[in-house]
């Protein structure tokens, strides 16, 4: 195992498929002679050369549909969005092409595309620059979804992604590039796209956390064995495909659920999670499933604003209670 | 059919002035600075001094925001002005006070030129409630609507469409005024741009659209992110165009004065390249390897509130004391606003749910 940040791991992945394979190529906004705005890709222009290590203009829209073409005609392409909240100029491209061409072809067409880059809020960035699009994303047919936790998943499954002949959306959180975590070694180390992990064990109480809201239950679960109750944490890594069996079966063994999520509540993430469980788990639930989102409400730049405004350790808490009739 | 080889091929970018490849790289050329003196240009002296006054606020404003920024009394994006204060200053001078300004998220010289107190301007930068934007919005959403300034914004090239909208609402409304909408030389590669002039010039919109280049977007040379000049941007879509010297105030109102009227009078969109130089990196988190050294200093030997003062002093308008008075002054002023900024309480708690709605008692989705 090596200890390596997040932006190492994704860059080892990036780096390791493009040596593996000719057809890989990525190109972004600075990925290139500035070395990826968040350093992911640092040092991949000097190996690779201005063939496949390509800088773009702020052409969103352009440079996506760009690569849509490029993965319709034979190509691997890795797009990198300086974060997915710019991407929302390129969610044409993504939304009512990549996603669909294949199918509307009757499968003439693949779409071996990858689109990465940060999710979600870093520190108050304001309102347009805080927006958590995983749910949105696996709301539309034809895409996949990945918005990892850990160094170690990030690497085993952008492997895997880049591999994959399908659309992926790669989510990444600017406040976790430099997290540090153990990376497996192995040689040409692959996670497979839909399948969570159970990433603490516990019997008291399911909470279902992804991304960086992984972190704030990891958090949760440590403060609340103080108290005597145990935690389960499952980080489902994929939010489409989702490793439903994985959630059941722990909620067979917790009979609670708390689902944790960086979006906004409204049909969202979260929302999709309870509805799955009352149909499959419906009669192992001891009290209704809860969930901590965002508030109904934009970014706020302000600290004490936007520190309220993010999920929290003590939201998780408090939810917790809530399904373990604690409080 | 022959294989072509692979080394041939590259995707480096090749845009505007890439013959000059190898030699001294310049972020922009900058055209000849305007040889008309104030009084031809129909401005007072007292004019003269408040536009140093205004300049130097600018500048003093974000040097002093910086170093709070380093202190770590705000987080969030810090992007800096200083370089580009004559093209605030020269712009607001020339329009009217109810023509309509927007711009991107290096916006704090436009907020203060347009109004913003640097007090309600520090206060926003720290998050707190006296802030101009209640502290919701931060540095790169500074705003004043009272005064028509619409405010900056963060998505590169968003808010072009909404600068022709303004227009648009003028043009509808028979008022008389027009707007100016301002962005950096990325956000001409942006396809809000080519659908705004496209429908600018369709609709006849009374619009100014001013590129402020400054030769970089973020990390990468402007001759590295797009081709062909950027002022001939204006000809594809029948609109008119020119290049203005940016590090000159009295360069950019002569040109915003001219276009202003040309706008107002025919209703008709105008497209103008500013070039100019941004002094500090592109925000406070940029290492700035992408230029030399050499490259800043040459601009800064062309400093705008330096060759205002050059000219305040050759003119025998100002001495030498009474620029300093004024240096004073806008110093104190700006420490006062720390100060202010600092012990300003922060939002309630319970505003984070104010201004979501227009409704006094909205309904929130739990
Ligand atoms: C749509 C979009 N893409 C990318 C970014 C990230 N970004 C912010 S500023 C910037 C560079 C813009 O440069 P320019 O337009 O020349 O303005 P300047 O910073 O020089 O004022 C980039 C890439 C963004 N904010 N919005």
């Amino acid at each position: 195992m090596a200890e390596l940040q997040f932006r190492e791991a994704i860059k080892e992945a990036i780096d390791e498929e493009m040596a593996r394979e000719e057809k890989v190529f990525i190109m972004g906004e600075e990925v290139a002679e500035y070395n990826g705005a968040y350093k992911a890709t640092e040092g991949l222009l000097d190996k690779y050369g201005y063939k496949r290590v390509i800088d773009t203009p702020i052409s969103e829209l352009g440079f996506a549909g760009i690569g849509v073409g490029a993965a319709m005609n034979g190509l691997r392409p890795i797009v990198e969005f300086m974060t997915f909240n710019f991407a929302v100029l390129a969610a044409d491209q993504i939304i009512n092409h990549a996603s669909k061409a294949g199918y509307m072809t009757g499968g003439q067409i693949s779409m071996p595309i990858v689109f990465r880059g940060p999710n979600a809020s870093a520190g108050q960035l304001g309102a347009t620059h805080s927006v958590a699009y995983d749910s949105m994303y696996a709301h539309f047919p034809g895409l996949k979804v990945i918005y990892t936790s850990e160094p170690d998943d990030a690497k085993g499954l952008l492997k895997s992604a880049i591999r994959d002949d399908n659309p992926v959306l790669f989510m990444e959180s600017e406040q976790m590039y430099g997290m540090k975590g153990e990376v497996s070694d192995e040689e040409d180390y692959i996670i497979p796209i839909g399948k969570g992990k159970i990433k603490r064990e516990g019997s008291d109480v399911t909470v279902v956390a992804h991304g960086k809201m992984y972190h704030v239950a990891k958090q949760a679960a440590a403060q609340l064995e103080k108290d005597g109750v145990e935690v389960e944490i499952i980080d489902p890594r994929t939010v489409k495909p989702l490793d439903l069996p994985l959630i059941i079966e722990s909620i067979k063994k917790t009979n609670r659920c708390v689902v944790v999520d960086e979006a906004h509540p409204f049909a969202g993430f979260a929302a999709e999670i309870g509805f799955l469980i009352q149909r499959e788990a419906f009669d192992y639930l001891d009290a209704p499933v809860q969930r901590v989102t965002l508030p109904d409400v934009n970014a706020p730049f302000s600290k004490p604003l936007f520190d309220a405004w993010l999920p929290s350790a003590k939201n998780v808490i408090d939810a917790v209670n809530q399904v373990t009739y604690r409080n | 059919m022959a294989k072509k080889k692979t080394d041939e091929v590259n995707f480096a970018p090749r845009g505007i002035g890439d013959e000059k490849d190898g030699a001294v790289q310049k972020g922009v050329d900058l055209p000849s600075p305007t040889k008309k003196k104030h009084k031809s240009l129909g401005l007072s002296e007292d004019d003269l001094k408040a536009m140093y006054e205004q300049m130097y606020l600018q500048r003093r404003f974000e040097e002093r925001a910086m170093q709070q920024y380093q202190k770590g009394k705000f987080g969030g994006f810090l992007h800096l002005y200083i370089g580009q204060e004559a093209i605030s200053t020269g712009t607001v001078y020339a329009l009217n006070d109810d023509d309509d300004i927007i711009t991107a998220y290096r916006d704090h010289g436009w907020g203060l030129c347009r109004g913003i107190t640097p007090k309600e301007g520090m206060a926003e930068l720290f998050g707190k409630a006296p802030g101009c934007s209640k502290g919701k919005g931060g540095s790169m959403h500074f705003a004043k609507t009272e005064n028509h300034f619409w405010g900056g914004y963060g998505i590169v090239g968003g808010h072009i469409p909404i600068g022709g909208g303004l227009a648009f609402a003028n043009k509808y409304n028979q008022n008389g005024r027009i707007s100016a909408t301002f962005f950096g030389d990325g956000a001409v590669d942006q396809g809000a741009l080519h659908e705004t002039f496209n429908i600018a010039n369709l609709w006849k919109l009374p619009a100014i659209f001013a590129v402020e280049n400054n030769g970089y977007s973020m990390g990468t040379a402007a001759r590295r992110h797009t081709v062909t000049e950027i002022v001939d941007r204006a000809k594809a879509y029948g609109m008119k165009g020119k290049v203005v010297n940016g590090m000159d105030v009295f360069s950019v109102y002569e040109a915003m004065k001219e276009v202003a009227e040309d706008v107002r009078k025919n209703s008709e969109p105008y497209f103008l390249e500013i070039r100019t130089y941004r002094y500090r990196g592109h925000s406070m988190s940029d290492p700035q390897k992408y230029r030399t050294k050499e490259e800043l200093e040459e601009y800064q030997k062309v400093d705008p509130i330096e060759r205002l003062k050059t000219y305040l002093k050759d003119e025998k308008i100002l001495k030498d004391s009474e620029i300093q008075e004024i240096e004073d002054k806008v110093e104190d002023e700006v420490l006062e606003a720390v100060d202010f900024a600092d012990n300003a309480d922060f939002p309630e708690e319970s505003a984070l749910y104010d201004d979501m709605f227009a409704e006094d008692d909205p309904y929130f989705h739990k």
